[in-house]
């Protein structure tokens, strides 16, 4: 299969504001791909012009070799969310379902509502949420509701995976246990995923490369080649520094001042 | 002034349902109350609940003061109330869709135009010759006062409605649910709120010959919203929410036959007690 996703001097922004510009990228089947970037840097405005949400400023964007369009199935997307509203009661299976039907008019008959929930139900047990599914989303923790999330995006069956911070707010061991879970999942199935995160750290041991957003400006490659002070530096325009430890985790330091200098 | 029904009917409550009904449908005023009660109460019912998941219970709130001023002004120039309230609520509507989608839960500025609006049909009652039972009955309803003509108009958007529904079904869930995938998945979310809009717009008309202008939220979102707590599935609610509307009209009506207090309070009333009996049940031990 060829390339699933082609970039070429991409711009994102509005009629006088430009928020990114001169991104050249390419997704292939089955990679696992990190979007790493300030607040505001223009991230998730990426994923909408993926969706087809949002059109390009300029250049161009090829996913799945055509230009994108709303409602793509082979596209699974979870956005970002706070949390579920802790009145709306909606039993976890039943919002899985929606994935796979959500988009039709009228009503599912009951021949086919019994395949949707049985597609759900493979669904949450991929994502090891089977004991999950009865219960209300509201009364879950915030990673069983992201769990959740994503076998909603499974129910499509997609071959890429948008992932919007599905890291916020989960503890470490959370956030480590979520991302090798998106990442069995994806090999299992062959499906490329991109996966926006603040911190490089968690997603280490699972990116083959990263997309880093800075300053109006795109990098993207080997997460060896990306993160390291000289690119970070020029992405920024300013003296930033990557440091190693002993077990390998990265720290970036002066972004805060460099992001402080530029406004 | 509303009419006491224990005063026209000399039959005393005798414990024969049947028999009580059977007397009571004698009048064709019951007649048409039971008839109309039944209907606004699955619409409400139905409609109610998507108002709960949306969070626009007072955006419905709202939208039926909209439809207090519409209905005057249509009192004051001479036309069934009925018309100008639909024109007014699926215009309030309308607009709130059209202007965007945060806009419904903007609740300072829906405040603001909701007393405005409130005012505009003030003016309009006073205005009109038949101030004070033209008020009452569109402020707190006047279920048995509706004619034959208002059943079937009634029935006509009722049937509308449900239709409607019945077709956006998955979309309206959808985009209730989880507006941002939804929109990512090819569906026009201001297409659907426009189309929802315009849903709560009709269903409020209706409901407010029954339960009246200031107590909408009985019908539109307290079934409704007592239906959420007891189930997690969209279909069972609704459906629970449709038999709670049910239950509580017709308990309303059956108890001012027998009792000199409005059917509103009634209605209220028993729609309050079931919504305070979901309440205490504990949430975990009310999982489907």
């Amino acid at each position: 299969m060829s390339e699933l996703i082609r970039a070429e001097n991409l711009s994102a922004g509005f009629k006088f504001k430009t928020i990114w510009h001169n991104a050249n990228f390419v997704v292939e089947p089955g990679e696992f791909i990190g979007l790493l970037g300030a607040n505001g840097a223009g991230k998730t405005t990426l994923f909408r012009l993926l969706l087809g949400i949002e059109q390009p400023f300029s250049g161009s964007l090829l996913v799945f070799s055509k230009p994108p369009e709303r409602g793509n199935p082979r596209i699974g997307y979870v956005p970002q969310r706070r949390s579920i509203d802790s009145e709306t009661k909606i039993q976890a299976l039943e919002y899985v379902r929606l994935g796979t039907y959500g988009n039709n008019w009228g009503f599912s008959s009951p021949a086919k509502a019994t395949r949707e929930r049985h597609q759900a139900l493979k669904s949450l047990e991929q994502v090891d949420a089977l004991n999950l599914a009865y219960k209300p989303l509201n009364e879950l923790s915030g990673g069983e509701q992201q769990r959740i999330f994503l076998a909603q995006a499974l129910a499509g069956k997609p071959d890429l995976l948008l992932l919007d911070e599905p890291l916020a707010n989960l503890d470490i061991r959370r956030e480590s246990e979520l991302i090798k879970l998106v990442q069995s999942v994806a090999k299992l199935h062959n499906m490329a995923v991109i996966l926006i995160a603040h911190d490089i750290n968690p997603l280490l041991p699972v990116v083959e490369r990263i997309i880093y957003i800075a300053n109006g400006k795109i990098a993207s490659g080997k997460v060896d080649e990306v993160v390291t002070s000289s690119s970070l530096s020029a992405l920024y325009d300013a003296p930033i520094e990557v440091l190693r430890d002993s077990r390998g985790r990265l720290a970036v330091l002066g972004v805060e001042e460099a992001m402080h200098h530029a406004s | 002034m509303l009419r006491s029904l224990a005063v026209i009917s000399n039959t005393a409550f005798s414990w024969n349902i049947a028999q009580d009904l059977r007397s009571m449908w004698q009048y064709a005023f019951m007649q048409h109350a039971f008839e109309a009660g039944t209907i606004v109460a699955i619409v409400a019912g139905v409609v109610g609940y998507f108002v709960v998941i949306r969070r626009l219970s007072f955006a419905a709130h709202a939208l039926s003061h909209v439809g207090f001023a519409g209905a005057a002004g249509a009192a004051l120039i001479g036309v069934n109330p009925i018309y100008g309230l639909l024109a007014f609520t699926s215009g309030g509507g309308l607009a709130m869709a059209a202007l965007g989608r945060k806009a419904a839960s903007r609740d300072v500025q829906i405040g603001t135009v909701l007393a405005f609006m409130l005012g505009l049909g003030v003016l309009f009652i006073s205005l009109y010759k038949g101030y004070a039972t033209e008020a009452y009955s569109l402020l707190f309803g006047e279920i048995l006062g509706i004619s034959s003509t208002d059943v079937y108009i009634t029935l006509i958007a009722g049937i509308l409605i449900l239709i409607a529904t019945l077709l956006l079904y998955r979309r309206l869930l959808f985009t209730s649910l989880d507006e941002d995938v939804a929109e990512a998945r090819g569906i026009s979310i201001l297409g659907m709120s426009i189309c929802f809009m315009l849903l709560i717009a009709v269903a409020t008309s209706i409901a407010i010959q029954v339960v009246g202008v200031l107590l909408i939220f009985a019908l539109m979102v307290t079934p409704a919203a007592a239906a959420q707590r007891i189930s997690g599935r969209p279909l069972q609610g609704i459906t629970i929410s449709v038999i709670i509307s049910l239950v509580v009209s017709w308990i309303g009506l059956f108890v001012s036959y027998y009792v000199a207090y409005p059917v509103s309070f009634f209605i209220v009333s028993a729609a309050f007690a079931v919504y305070l009996a979901t309440r205490l049940i504990p949430q975990r031990a009310a999982r489907s």
